[in-house]
């Protein structure tokens, strides 16, 4: 927090007290860790884009709901555009993913079509904004 | 070599995921643990590796920026025009949160918050299709978006 007030050029108790602003605001939501999943055994990171059926009526709730309770899936995202899911699944190996994928992702409802991207490296990743 | 975690880790893992200012005292508490042995054990997770980042939960739209967009980008002439320099400019542009290389259908994943749809446009024009190499890029706006705990039943 001393760090953070320096950087900011501001005092102290300024500091604490613009925090609880952005707070009160809701801006500042919280905060949470990240977890290395390679350091337990999860060397494998598969991005699964995913395009559903959407004639069937609940297809969304459906699908999210079932994707909830496949531990491997990390991130559920939804999307306006060519890609209406996007599911990251952490593996520990290729035939455990292979096996996740068979057993758990291709059961779930209202797959219309699924594509994946294998992640290899991550060159950026920030939660900054052009404010 | 991976880390053997035991019941208590995991739930130790899944409370830091959800709330990192936890203090080892009140995540003892809730786990029956004393706050030394808490203590303990989040030390002997970070020094693993096994606990990564802090990561603030922001309100994007609260700070003005209503869209975040999701983009493929395949890089076109591969071998003429080196990754590097495709890295070097994509990392560049302030609107670009993360970029992720992947292998699959497109070569780049980029996660680009803009302040609305307009602005999106600015930025694709003026920034993303100017990148040295791009090829074919396909976009998808972010609706919503969760975190899982992932494997730590």
């Amino acid at each position: 927090m001393t760090q953070l007030a320096e950087a900011a050029g501001m005092p102290l108790a300024t500091c604490y007290k613009r925090l609880d602003r952005l707070q009160a605001q809701g801006v500042l939501r919280g905060q949470h860790h990240t977890i290395n999943w390679s350091e337990l055994g999860y060397g494998v990171e598969v991005s699964l884009r995913l395009t559903l059926d959407k004639t069937a009526p609940r297809a969304f709730d459906e699908f999210l709901a079932a994707a909830r309770l496949v531990p491997e899936v990390t991130e559920i995202q939804t999307f306006l555009g060519r890609v209406d899911v996007r599911l990251a699944v952490i593996a520990r190996s290729m035939t455990h993913y292979q096996e996740i994928y068979r057993d758990r992702i291709l059961s779930l409802p209202h797959i219309a079509d699924i594509e994946a991207l294998m992640q290899i490296a991550t060159i950026k990743h920030q939660q900054t904004v052009p404010l | 070599m991976s880390l053997d975690l035991d019941a208590t880790d995991r739930a130790i893992l899944r409370a830091l995921q959800a709330d990192a200012t936890l203090k080892a005292s009140a995540l003892g508490r809730r786990l029956g643990l004393s706050q030394p042995a808490t203590w303990r054990r989040i030390k002997r997770l970070t020094e693993a590796g096994v606990i990564g980042t802090r990561r603030l939960d922001l309100d994007l739209e609260a700070l003005g920026f209503g869209v975040t967009v999701f983009l493929g980008v395949k890089l076109a002439l591969k071998g003429r025009v080196s990754l590097e320099d495709f890295e070097r400019a994509v990392v560049a542009i302030p609107e670009v949160q993360t970029v992720e290389h992947v292998l699959g259908l497109y070569d780049y994943r980029l996660r680009v918050v803009a302040r609305d749809l307009p602005d999106f446009e600015r930025v694709l024009r003026r920034r993303i299709m100017t990148l040295p190499g791009v090829g074919q890029v396909e976009a998808n706006v972010l609706l919503s978006e969760e975190r899982r705990p992932g494997p730590l039943g």
